[in-house]
């Protein structure tokens, strides 16, 4: 139980974002109308490609002086991070121009 | 005293970075809300794919490892190039695709995502100085998950991967995900050495991948939009835990936030089909064909030339599109269909399922790429209570979601799903390719209907004789 405890007082502010997170994302979602929910799911994996950050981290901090799995794991892990983020937000973007293009009529 | 930047052993540098990630999480959470209108929903992408620039140039300029040191120019090199890679075959791919195969695309994308979190989470596991073992943990199976669950989920919508539907899957799955749950539990409780551990990982990544696999492998495609969501939610998920690792603001701030999000769609899809999603990962459709006993009555089919007289001079006439209309790329000719009917006084009107297509939106999206003003799109709650009044329902390509077992048959395996009452309406045109089962894989006894007549052939070639039958009228 103590352990617990511990565990909440120092990790609090991890835990007041996640909790905050999760409302937001309800929110957010629960507002938008289903025309919109296909690029918005695209949008939202775009999003999550945020794991690119991770990426840079990591093979920014690899050593290149000697050949290692590491390096060209943490190369396959920029790519893929890539390729989710910039198709993401690429496609959701052509997605919306379809919405937008009736307007301009 | 006042506590300067030194006495907490940081740089400008760290701030400016923190701040940077600060603003990013913010563009993430106002892209998305601006993507909740379509007006807007253009720059709310922009919006969020800015925020994601920023944090990237500032992690890679400003970041400091354990010792200290910012990123030096070599690694510089090889992730600018990784990135620049990445980036062209990304774009290149969205911009080529075509819109039907968009849920594939998307699926593919969350796929490339999953796969970035697992292989950054097994680095990360190995290294000493890493104290956070759970969460990584929990990212390289969450990441792993998503990304052959994913992969699976691309194939099945791109008609490359097959169901498979056993008794024994489910087991399999139940045996698959304790052996996982244990085998976490034995690496994070006892200490191994280097090497075992090691090699305990790509244990864990390789049953994880074949989770990930029998997971979605014996789910009906019918259900790969829920599924799609919510491995939209698990890749989020995974990008968080890897911000624990880091103790990354915005890749736990946006992480969750997109798993929230992805979850709650996910509930929103289920709930707008009528199933739980346990019953939508356990069974597939049942297929029970329980039904299918009951006196079907007979079928009528309708010529070109009665169609076209009957909606010509019809007042109102409802249009429900299914997967059938955006396989036979038939979006185009449905707006000439639709423009010449409103040239003649008629009054169309589309009405959309929300689980019409194989996403929810999907066929928003499709007709939007036709030049279909979002303002003729009516949802199914809007437009039920019209369906009495209108004189023609032309159902093109879509099956279960006008099913009225739906409604009055409590064997049908849809039953309680709500759907668009086109049974109501005056009378029904059905277009169809022929008398095959919908997705669900059940009987649609609307096609029995006294008021309902059938149009067979392709949607496009339907649609297209069927203008010009209306432009010689």
């Amino acid at each position: 139980m103590e352990d617990f405890l511990v565990y909440f007082y120092q990790n609090k502010e991890v835990i007041f974002i996640i909790a905050l997170s999760i409302f937001l994302g309800v929110e957010v979602i629960s507002n938008v109308p289903s025309v919109l929910h296909t690029p918005l799911m695209s949008g939202a994996n775009a999003i999550s490609g945020v794991i690119i950050i991770g990426g840079i981290i990591l093979l920014g901090h690899t050593n290149l002086n000697t050949f290692s799995l590491n390096l060209v794991l943490g190369i396959f892990a920029v790519i893929f991070g890539t390729l989710n983020v910039v198709g993401g937000f690429v496609v959701t973007d052509r997605m919306l121009d379809m919405f937008k293009k009736k307007k301009k009529k | 005293m006042e506590t300067t930047l030194q006495d907490l052993g940081i740089t400008t540098g760290d701030v400016i970075l923190e701040i940077s990630y600060l603003v990013a999480a913010i563009l993430f959470v106002i892209g998305l809300k601006l993507m909740s209108h379509p007006e807007s929903a253009k720059k709310g992408n922009l919006w969020a794919a800015v925020g994601m620039g920023l944090a990237m140039v500032t992690t890679l300029f400003l970041h400091r490892g354990v010792s200290g040191q910012t990123i030096s120019l070599l690694n510089g090199i090889v992730i600018v190039s990784a990135i620049i890679f990445g980036g062209i075959i990304g774009t290149v791919i969205a911009r080529r695709i075509k819109m039907t195969a968009m849920p594939q695309l998307v699926s593919f994308f969350n796929a490339t995502g999953g796969a970035a979190s697992a292989l950054v989470a097994l680095m990360e596991y190995s290294n000493p100085d890493n104290s956070s073992a759970t969460v990584t943990l929990l990212g390289l199976i969450i990441g792993a998950i998503a990304f052959s669950g994913s992969m699976i989920a691309y194939g099945k919508l791109d008609g490359k991967v097959g169901d498979i539907f056993a008794k024994w899957t489910t087991y399999f799955n139940i045996f698959m995900l304790v052996l996982i749950t244990a085998l976490t539990v034995y690496m994070l409780a006892f200490d191994h050495d280097m090497a075992t551990q090691t090699m305990l990982s790509y244990i864990l990544l390789g049953l994880a991948l074949i989770y990930g696999i029998m997971f979605v492998m014996p789910i009906g495609g019918a259900d790969m939009p829920v599924v799609i969501s919510l491995l939209n939610s698990l890749t989020g998920i995974a990008a968080a835990m890897a911000g624990f690792i880091y103790s990354n603001q915005a890749m736990i701030l946006g992480g969750i936030f997109v798993g929230s999000a992805g979850a709650i769609l996910t509930l929103l899809m289920c709930k707008a089909m009528n199933r739980s999603l346990l019953n939508v990962i356990i069974g597939a459709f049942g297929g029970g064909g329980a039904a299918a006993d009951k006196d079907q009555g007979t079928i009528k089919e309708i010529s070109l030339s009665d169609a076209s007289v009957l909606l010509s001079y019809s007042q109102k006439v409802v249009i429900v599109p299914g997967y059938g209309l955006a396989v036979a790329q038939a979006q185009y000719a449905t707006n000439d269909l639709v423009k010449l009917l409103e040239d003649k006084g008629v009054e169309v009107k589309f009405a959309i399922h929300p689980v019409a297509g194989r996403m929810p939106g999907h066929m928003n999206v499709l007709l939007a790429e036709a030049d279909v003003p979002y303002t003729k799109l009516v949802e199914m709650d809007d437009i039920n209570p019209d369906m009495p009044n209108t004189d023609v329902t032309i159902v093109v390509g879509a099956n279960d979601v006008v099913n009225p077992a739906a409604l009055d048959d409590p064997s049908s395996p849809i039953y309680g799903m709500p759907i668009i009452n086109a049974h109501e309406s005056k009378n029904i045109i059905v277009m169809k390719r022929g008398m095959g089962k919908g997705y669900a894989g059940i009987e649609n006894f609307l096609f029995f209907n006294d008021k309902t007549r059938m149009l067979f052939g392709n949607a496009k070639d339907s649609i297209q004789a069927l203008v010009n039958e209306i432009k010689q009228l």
